[in-house]
C-alpha cells in the first residue's frame, strides 16, 4: 500500500525551496496538473525543473515560471511560451537545453544506475563542447551524465493501491523514466484501483517506483486543436 | 518565401523519397505536410517522437482525445496497428537506425551537409526538440526547405552560419528550385523543378555545386 493524499497541497507538502524537480508531459499532454498547481499555491522557490517542455504562459509549468519559482530549467524545446524567452534573454531564469532523446536517456539512465552514456546526438554542436567526445567504430560521440531528481511529479490513467500505473496514450511520454528517477515520485492519477485490477503483463510503471498517489480530476487542456 | 504551391511541390516530391513498408519521421512545419501526399499504393509508417508509431488522420471533432498529440502538439488519431511508448523508447527507435527516413525542416545546409535549423543566436530561444537525434539516428536525412531566405540570400552555403544542429548528416535537400544531394564530392544538383532553370539554381546556392540533371 502506497499514501494515498487527500489532496495536492498535502502531497507537495514536503518539496522544499531550491529542490530538483523532475515533471512529466510532453507539452500539456501528460502533466501533473493539480500537482503543478499545487506547488505554484505552495510558493516553493528557486527550483530546478527538468521537464521536456515549459507549458504555455498560462497553463502548466508556465505558472511557476510566471511566479518565478523557477531558478533553473533543463528542457528540449521552450517555444510555446513568451515569459520563459523574456526570462531567458534577461538572465534571470538559468536553461539549460538538452536534445530530447539525450533528456530521456539521461533521465532512464538517472533512475536506471547509469551515471553516463555515449550518444551522438549534438556532436559537432555546441551542446558537446566541454564534453568528453569518444570514437566508437569510427563514429564520434559526446559523454552525457544522468540526471536525478528530490521529487518526480508524474501523470497516468490508472494506479492500483499499490502505485502500479498505466497511462493513456501519448501521455505516458517522459512520466515512467521520470518515475524512476526521482528519490520521491508522487503520481497524480485520473483512478486509483484496488489491488489486482490491473493486469500485471500491461502496467507501465510498476509500483517499486512510486512513493504517493493523489486521485485527480484534469482539464487536459489542448494546445493545438486539430481537426479533420 | 514558398508560396502554398511551392509548399506542395517540396511536400510531393519528397514523398517520392519514401518507399512502401518505411518507417518514417516528419519534422515539425512543412515536413507534417508530407503526410497528405503519401500514395494510397504504399504502407508507411510514421513515427511521432512523443511516443507513437503509426499516425492517423486528423480527427473528427468527436474523436479528439486531449491524450492523443503529434510532436508538434496537435491533435491527431491512431493508425490501425499503431503503437504508444515512452520517450526513451522512441528515441532508441531514432537512434539506433529504425526509422527509413526522417524529413525536416532546415535554415541553413552546408555544403558537407551540416544542417542547421535550431537557433539564431540572439533572437527567440526555441530548442532543438528531437532534431539532434534525429540527424543521427535514421537511415535518410532529407531537409526541406526555401532555397533562400526571406532576405534572398542562400540558405545553402558552403558553411552554416547558424549554430549546427548536426554535422555532415543531411542525404539530400529539396527547395521549390530542384533537389540535391550530398555526396563525399560535394553537391550535385540532380532535379531542377519547373519555373526555375540550372543557371537560377547555382546563382541562387551559396557552394558550389555538380550538375547531374537527367532531362
Amino acid at each position: 500500500m502506497k499514501t494515498i493524499y487527500k489532496s495536492a497541497q498535502e502531497a507537495v507538502e514536503p518539496i522544499q525551496d531550491g529542490m530538483t524537480l523532475m515533471v512529466g508531459g510532453f507539452g500539456l499532454v501528460g502533466i501533473p496538473e493539480q500537482l503543478i498547481l499545487a506547488l505554484v499555491e505552495k510558493g516553493v522557490k528557486d527550483l530546478t525543473i527538468i521537464s521536456n517542455n515549459c507549458g504555455i504562459d498560462e497553463w502548466g509549468l508556465g505558472l511557476l515560471l510566471k511566479e518565478k519559482q523557477i531558478k533553473k530549467m533543463i528542457a528540449s524545446y521552450v517555444g510555446e511560451n513568451k515569459e520563459f524567452e523574456r526570462q531567458a534573454l534577461s538572465g534571470e531564469l538559468e536553461v539549460e537545453l538538452t536534445p530530447q532523446g539525450t533528456l530521456a536517456e539521461k533521465i532512464r539512465a538517472g533512475g536506471a544506475g547509469i551515471p553516463a552514456f555515449f550518444t551522438p546526438a549534438g556532436v559537432g554542436t555546441e551542446i558537446a563542447e566541454g564534453k568528453e567526445i569518444r570514437m566508437f567504430n569510427g563514429k564520434e560521440y559526446v559523454l552525457e551524465e544522468s540526471l536525478i531528481a528530490d521529487f518526480s511529479l508524474v501523470r497516468a490513467l490508472k494506479a492500483d493501491t499499490f502505485g502500479n500505473l498505466v497511462y493513456n496514450k501519448t501521455a505516458m511520454n517522459f512520466n515512467p523514466m521520470m518515475a524512476a528517477a526521482g528519490s520521491v515520485t508522487i503520481a497524480e492519477v485520473e483512478e486509483i484501483v484496488e489491488v489486482g485490477q490491473l493486469e500485471p503483463g500491461f502496467i507501465h510503471t510498476p509500483s517499486i517506483y512510486v512513493q504517493g498517489l493523489l486521485q485527480a480530476k484534469q482539464e487536459k487542456r489542448i494546445e493545438r486543436l486539430t481537426t479533420r | 518565401m514558398t508560396t502554398a504551391n511551392s509548399r506542395e511541390l517540396i511536400a510531393r516530391r519528397a514523398e517520392k523519397e519514401i518507399a512502401n513498408g518505411d518507417y518514417v519521421n516528419l519534422g515539425i512545419g512543412m515536413p507534417t505536410l508530407v503526410a497528405n501526399y503519401i500514395s494510397p499504393d504504399k504502407t508507411v509508417v510514421l513515427q511521432s517522437e512523443n511516443g507513437l508509431l503509426g499516425i492517423g488522420p486528423y480527427p473528427t471533432g468527436e474523436e479528439v482525445d486531449p491524450d492523443l498529440i503529434n510532436a508538434g502538439k496537435e491533435t491527431v488519431t491512431a493508425s490501425l496497428g499503431a503503437a504508444y511508448f515512452d520517450s526513451a523508447e522512441s528515441f532508441a527507435m531514432i537512434r539506433g537506425g529504425h526509422i527509413d527516413v526522417a524529413i525536416l525542416g532546415g535554415m541553413e545546409v552546408s555544403e558537407k551537409g551540416d544542417l542547421a535549423n535550431w537557433m539564431i543566436p540572439g533572437k527567440v530561444i526555441k530548442g532543438m526538440g528531437g532534431a539532434m537525434d534525429l540527424v543521427h539516428g535514421a537511415k535518410k536525412i532529407i531537409v526541406i526547405m526555401d532555397h533562400v531566405s526571406k532576405k534572398g540570400e542562400p540558405k545553402i552555403k558552403k558553411q552554416c552560419d547558424l549554430p549546427l544542429t548536426g554535422k555532415q548528416v543531411v542525404n539530400k535537400i529539396i527547395t521549390e528550385r530542384g533537389l540535391i544531394e550530398v555526396t563525399p564530392d560535394g553537391l550535385v544538383l540532380k532535379e531542377v523543378f519547373e519555373g526555375y532553370t540550372v543557371q537560377d539554381i547555382v546563382e541562387s546556392t551559396g557552394a558550389d555545386l555538380t550538375i547531374d540533371v537527367k532531362q
